[in-house]
């Protein structure tokens, strides 16, 4: 699709998703999701670990037969017409599933033909698909001698082959350093340029924060926040934190915290001060040399933490 | 919303049972499997068919010397049809273990076609045609070897061909049982030991079955390998086998039976 058709389709659903239920014996992972995604925007499942994030996914490219609810991509029902559906869609899935027994062109070449695509026309959409993926001149590299960037983005360009309108990313730059995440981030950034829809999961928040124009958090199969990530910093979070931490907190916080803050959490070593305006909250802590501070705007990952409860989930 | 009507329905769910759904997407598969296998051709038929080669001929003239004709064939000519058959069942069951249960457990092959426009039932029927079609060139490579040996003189010995297929499906199809239950490599001993070897050597691979004890003989007479070398061993002395029915329709219904029964397992180990 081209950027200008995708821009005179904004606003379109390319998903709908209603009262999606899915259970494993007792435990219901999945239980009454409701999603949509309109053309052109990039959406975030956000959640913990746990929280029916790839489990969605999967119901989302018919993988997996719900117990409850519907699904509705582009128009065709699923799992019914998966088939057809995924003719449309490309997957970044969580594991590394290239395929080690070819080369980084090959790969491309076979996945193609997958969806019916003549190997002419696969490979005449190589060069680009490798260019984007940063990966010219390495077409005939083995898979083994590619780094994890790499191999996570020759997976990206993998998903690309079929020029699908729906890009299903689950986690896709969880194990990656800095700098590799930064290249993922721009491709994302390009490919919803180009009109492409993105359905990402991670728990990097800032990933969210970049890329996502809109996302839901989820927690034990339910969603329970939806929205633009600024607004819903804003409709749940006060804008300034202060975190401290440092010999002596426990008496600072006791002291101080409760009175000038709106609200005030404690994690591990560290107390987490929320308020409209933090100015007295830093001020107090000039009598307190042993402790150390971080005074910052709230982000998303205080709104995570907010809905999600700040317990490990195993 | 979540109250709506629509939402509360509970969906009508596929059962694992249903029938395989087959489409020619499952030639994706094959082609996939069949592109790797070039490049590692050489290695892959030593394994498939030097094997068997070599254990045929040194048997076959250094055992075969010291006996007499076996059911009036030459020692050597006895085992060329049985080698077929064995070498055939061996190549579909190593490649429906070990090679499939790589792709789809280890390498995740499987899991990445899932996310193309292909099914499950695409991909069990892809592995199980690949896995005959290697069968069917080491059966045909050690009939190569026969004919050269001067053991095939008949057009009859062609019929192997089909044959060596029809065999290939069906231990390509009871392989990827195992496969779909393995939860490691290690557990394709079990089948190996209890089910490959016992056939091989109750078969009538390496000597008649009238040999055996009547009970042995039962066992041996329900076993589709058994039915492979009733049709082999007569087509391979230019003689047309008797009961070609009942041994095609013995091999065809172990393979039907055994290929859905692989789909069932595989959709309830990979679709959930």
């Amino acid at each position: 699709m081209s950027a200008a058709a995708a821009r005179a389709d904004a606003g379109t659903a390319v998903a709908r998703v209603r009262g999606l239920r899915k259970s494993y014996g007792d435990r219901e992972v999945v239980a009454g999701v409701d999603l949509e995604l309109f053309a052109g925007e990039c959406f975030g499942l956000l959640g913990p670990n746990g929280a029916g994030k790839t489990t969605t996914l999967k119901l989302c490219l018919g993988l997996v037969e719900p117990d409850g609810g519907s699904i509705d991509l582009f128009g065709y029902d699923l799992p019914r017409q998966a088939r057809e559906a995924r003719q449309r869609v490309g997957v970044v899935p969580q594991v590394d599933s290239l395929d080690p027994d070819f080369t980084v062109s090959e790969n491309l070449l076979v996945f193609g033909r997958y969806f019916g695509l003549s190997d002419a026309q696969v490979k005449a959409r190589i060069p680009d698909l490798l260019e984007f993926a940063n990966l010219s001149g390495r077409g005939d590299a083995k898979i083994q001698a590619l780094s994890g960037g790499m191999k996570r983005r020759l997976t990206l360009a993998r998903a690309l082959v079929n020029d699908p309108d729906l890009v299903i990313l689950d986690e896709p730059t969880t194990g990656l350093d800095p700098q590799a995440r930064h290249v993922i981030w721009d491709r994302l950034k390009q490919l919803t340029a180009q009109g492409k829809t993105l359905l990402l999961t991670t728990h990097f928040m800032e990933e969210a924060e970049r890329l996502c124009t809109r996302l839901s958090v989820l927690d034990q199969g339910r969603v329970i926040a939806t929205g633009e990530p600024r607004a819903l910093i804003a409709e749940h979070i006060e804008p300034q934190v202060v975190e401290v931490y440092g010999d002596g907190v426990d008496e600072w916080a006791s002291a101080h915290a409760a009175p000038l803050s709106e609200r005030c959490e404690r994690t591990g070593e560290t107390v987490f001060c929320y308020a409209h305006d933090a100015g007295p909250l830093v001020a107090s802590l000039a009598a307190w040399p042993g402790l150390r501070h971080l005074h910052r705007p709230a982000n998303l990952e205080d709104l995570f933490l907010k809905l999600t409860g700040r317990e490990m989930r195993d | 919303m979540a109250a709506d009507a629509q939402s509360r329905r509970t969906v009508a769910r596929a059962s694992p049972w249903r029938l395989p759904a087959f489409s020619l997407r499952a030639l994706h598969v094959w082609r996939r499997n069949f592109l790797v296998w070039r490049k590692l051709a050489i290695p892959s038929m030593l394994g498939n068919f030097a094997d068997p080669a070599f254990y045929m001929l040194a048997l076959g003239y250094g055992l075969g010397g010291l006996l007499p004709a076996v059911d009036g064939l030459p020692y050597i000519a006895f085992l060329a049809a049985g080698t077929i058959c064995y070498s055939t069942m061996n190549t579909a069951t190593f490649e429906a273990l070990y090679s499939a249960f790589s792709r789809m457990h280890v390498q995740r092959t499987w899991d990445a076609i899932l996310n193309a426009p292909l099914s499950l039932d695409d991909i069990v029927t892809g592995e199980a045609l690949w896995a005959a079609t290697k069968s069917l060139f080491s059966g045909v490579a050690i009939l190569v070897v026969v004919w050269l040996l001067g053991l095939a003189d008949s057009w009859r010995v062609l019929w192997l061909v089909p044959l060596a297929l029809l065999v290939g499906l069906c231990f390509a199809s009871l392989g990827l049982i195992v496969t779909a239950l393995a939860p490691s490599y290690d557990f394709f001993m079990y089948y190996f030991t209890l089910v490959v070897t016992p056939m091989m050597l109750v078969c009538g691979v390496f000597f008649p079955v009238a040999q055996l004890p009547d009970w042995l003989q039962s066992v041996s007479s329900v076993l589709p390998l058994t039915h492979a070398v009733a049709i082999a061993r007569p087509l391979l002395a230019g003689e047309v086998p008797g009961q070609v029915l009942l041994h095609v329709a013995v091999l065809a219904g172990y393979g039907l039976v055994a290929f859905h029964i692989a789909l069932v397992l595989a959709r309830r180990r990979l679709l959930r």
